[in-house]
């Protein structure tokens, strides 16, 4: 087994501090991270606030009424804890132990191309691949989420055939649909909203993948393992009236 | 119930109370009061809970009309308030009748705090009455007010006045604004070049983040890998002319990190209006936790004077 990557404690804010693991998107590093943060869930200090995984850290938000020496010592502790049981085999797939729905596999459904996937088919050409094999390959894909960010319940994908990275578009569009599949660099994520990007669009889910107003309002969290399977229109059609029928 | 009707929005003025907390993880901002002890200690002087809603108002507030009696505060930047054309002075609980409040123009910062007895009493979304501009949830309806708006009020004091009434005491929580924003340098070669320069606030700063214009720091462009970010991150983008972000801040970000303004400093940034020359000093963490202790101890103890002085009315 590899030794776990090493971490240093920064400070984020006078009630954060930043835990990192290196300075690359790696899978490694973020398993690293989705892993420390399992861990200080389930030992749940009082002084512990909110956890965000990130690609390569993890932000730790204490109470700000709580010494933020007296943190950071907890902090390295458990840190040489977690760094001495290496050996012990802790979890260290993103998916396993970062949260309880973690263990499944969420198969989002997505139609592909048409209008809800204008850059399918420049995607496919610049890629030098018909657009049905850029397809079958961004499904055969088992992602990471590596962390939520950009915008609330967005997913940034880990694990995307490097053979699918494609550049930024040059001109970000202004409006981009909620539920668009897409591909930005060597990621790949979804928009939960409406809203302006420069992302490649593959295709759409009729999932609502954000909505405040749920209990659990994001439909993914950070460190779940993702598939995408294609559907057809009529599947679209069915299961986007499922969802306005369930909010 | 009693309603407020929105006759003029002011230039951006929002339902925020202590903000989101827990949320992160999920790419939600904090959102919330830019200065919470001004926004708390608003709602102490009409005898709310600390964490009821309050107008968060940015540089000129709202008109205002109540069809019921209220007991109102205005906390921050001083305003230039009316009741029917009777001034209203701020840092003091002020007893309307029913009537309009033309709240104007404010001075002396960016940023006021009214808090209505009852509270702005809309629905709470994810622990929080705060509207998230960017993610168009919370507060009312995810925006900010519009003309035409009627907002509900929740249960206060009941008064029952049919003239406007003030005490002779009021509070001033305002903060030196000559003194240079602190901060805690990150280990980055740019990081402490902040606070050899002078910088000036631009226009286009909003509650996502405060922009600074100046002579640019040497950037090494571009994004880096998306790490967490807070309020008070002090961003360095490809132009060289550094972000420090606030409340509305998004969670992540790619840019360098400069370090971070230090939290007893952050209710400052919130009266920066744009043009303000602003000046930074690097502080290390033993002097942040100090300085946030500090701050605590002074809200909490205009906090006691408050009641003192609501006690013996």
């Amino acid at each position: 087994m590899s030794p776990r990557p090493a971490c240093d404690i920064e400070a984020l804010a006078d009630d954060a501090w930043l835990l990192r693991f290196g300075d690359r998107i790696d899978p490694e590093l973020n398993a690293a991270a989705h892993a420390m943060a399992a861990r200080l869930r389930a030992s749940n200090p009082s002084w512990l606030r909110d956890l965000v995984p990130a690609f390569a850290s993890l932000g730790v938000f204490f109470d700000a009424a709580e010494d933020p020496a007296r943190v950071h010592e907890a902090l390295r502790a458990l840190i040489d804890d977690v760094q001495a049981s290496a050996e012990l085999r802790l979890p260290l797939h993103a998916g396993e132990g970062a949260n309880s729905s973690a263990a499944n596999v969420v198969e989002i459904p997505v139609l592909y191309g048409g209008e809800h996937g204008p850059d399918l088919e420049s995607s496919a050409i610049e890629l030098g691949l018909a657009p049905d094999e850029l397809v079958r390959r961004h499904t055969a894909g088992d992602y990471t989420v590596a962390m939520i960010g950009f915008a609330p319940g967005f997913p940034y994908l880990s694990g995307l055939d490097p053979a699918l990275a494609l550049p930024r578009l040059a001109t970000p569009r202004a409006r981009v649909d909620a539920g668009s599949v897409a591909i930005g660099g060597a990621q790949t994520g979804i928009y939960p909203r409406e809203s302006p990007g420069g992302w490649r669009l593959l295709g759409r889910t009729p999932w609502v993948l954000f909505d405040a107003t749920r209990e659990r309002p994001s439909r993914l969290q950070p460190g779940d393992r993702v598939r995408f399977v294609a559907i057809d229109a009529a599947e679209f059609e069915r299961i986007a009236a499922q969802q306005d029928a369930a909010s | 119930m009693r309603q407020l009707h929105v006759l003029s929005p002011g230039l951006q003025t929002t339902v925020q109370d202590h903000g989101r907390s827990g949320w992160r993880h999920l790419g939600i901002a904090h959102a919330g009061a830019l200065d919470s002890d001004a926004a708390r200690l608003a709602n102490r002087l009409v005898g709310n809970d600390a964490s009821a809603a309050v107008f968060e108002l940015t540089l000129r507030g709202p008109t205002l009309r109540f069809d019921a009696p209220a007991r109102i505060a205005i906390v921050g930047a001083s305003a230039s308030a009316r009741f029917e054309g009777e001034r209203v002075g701020g840092g003091r609980p002020v007893d309307l009748p029913a009537g309009t409040l033309e709240i104007g123009s404010l001075r002396g910062g960016a940023r006021a705090w009214l808090a209505i007895d009852g509270g702005i009493d809309v629905a709470t979304v994810l622990g929080s009455r705060s509207t998230d501009l960017r993610g168009g949830f919370g507060g009312w309806q995810g925006r900010a007010l519009r003309a035409g708006d009627v907002l509900p009020l929740g249960v206060g004091l009941r008064l029952d006045t049919d003239t406007p009434h003030a005490p002779a005491w009021w509070i001033d929580p305002a903060h030196d604004s000559h003194e240079p924003i602190r901060y805690r340098p990150s280990a980055h070669p740019a990081a402490t070049a902040l606070a050899r320069r002078g910088w000036n606030v631009s226009a286009s700063s909003n509650r996502q983040g405060l922009r600074l214009q100046g002579l640019a720091l040497a950037s090494p462009g571009g994004d880096g890998v998306s790490e967490p970010v807070a309020p008070g991150t002090i961003q360095l983008p490809a132009d060289g002319c550094p972000i420090v972000l606030l409340a509305d801040a998004q969670t992540v970000g790619g840019y360098t990190k400069l370090g971070h303004v230090i939290a007893a400093d952050l209710p400052r940034l919130a009266q920066c209006v744009p043009g303000q020359p602003l000046h930074f000093a690097p502080v290390d963490g033993a002097t942040a936790y100090r300085l946030a202790c500090a701050a605590r101890t002074r809200i909490a103890r205009i906090g006691v004077m408050i009641d003192a002085r609501l006690a013996a009315v």
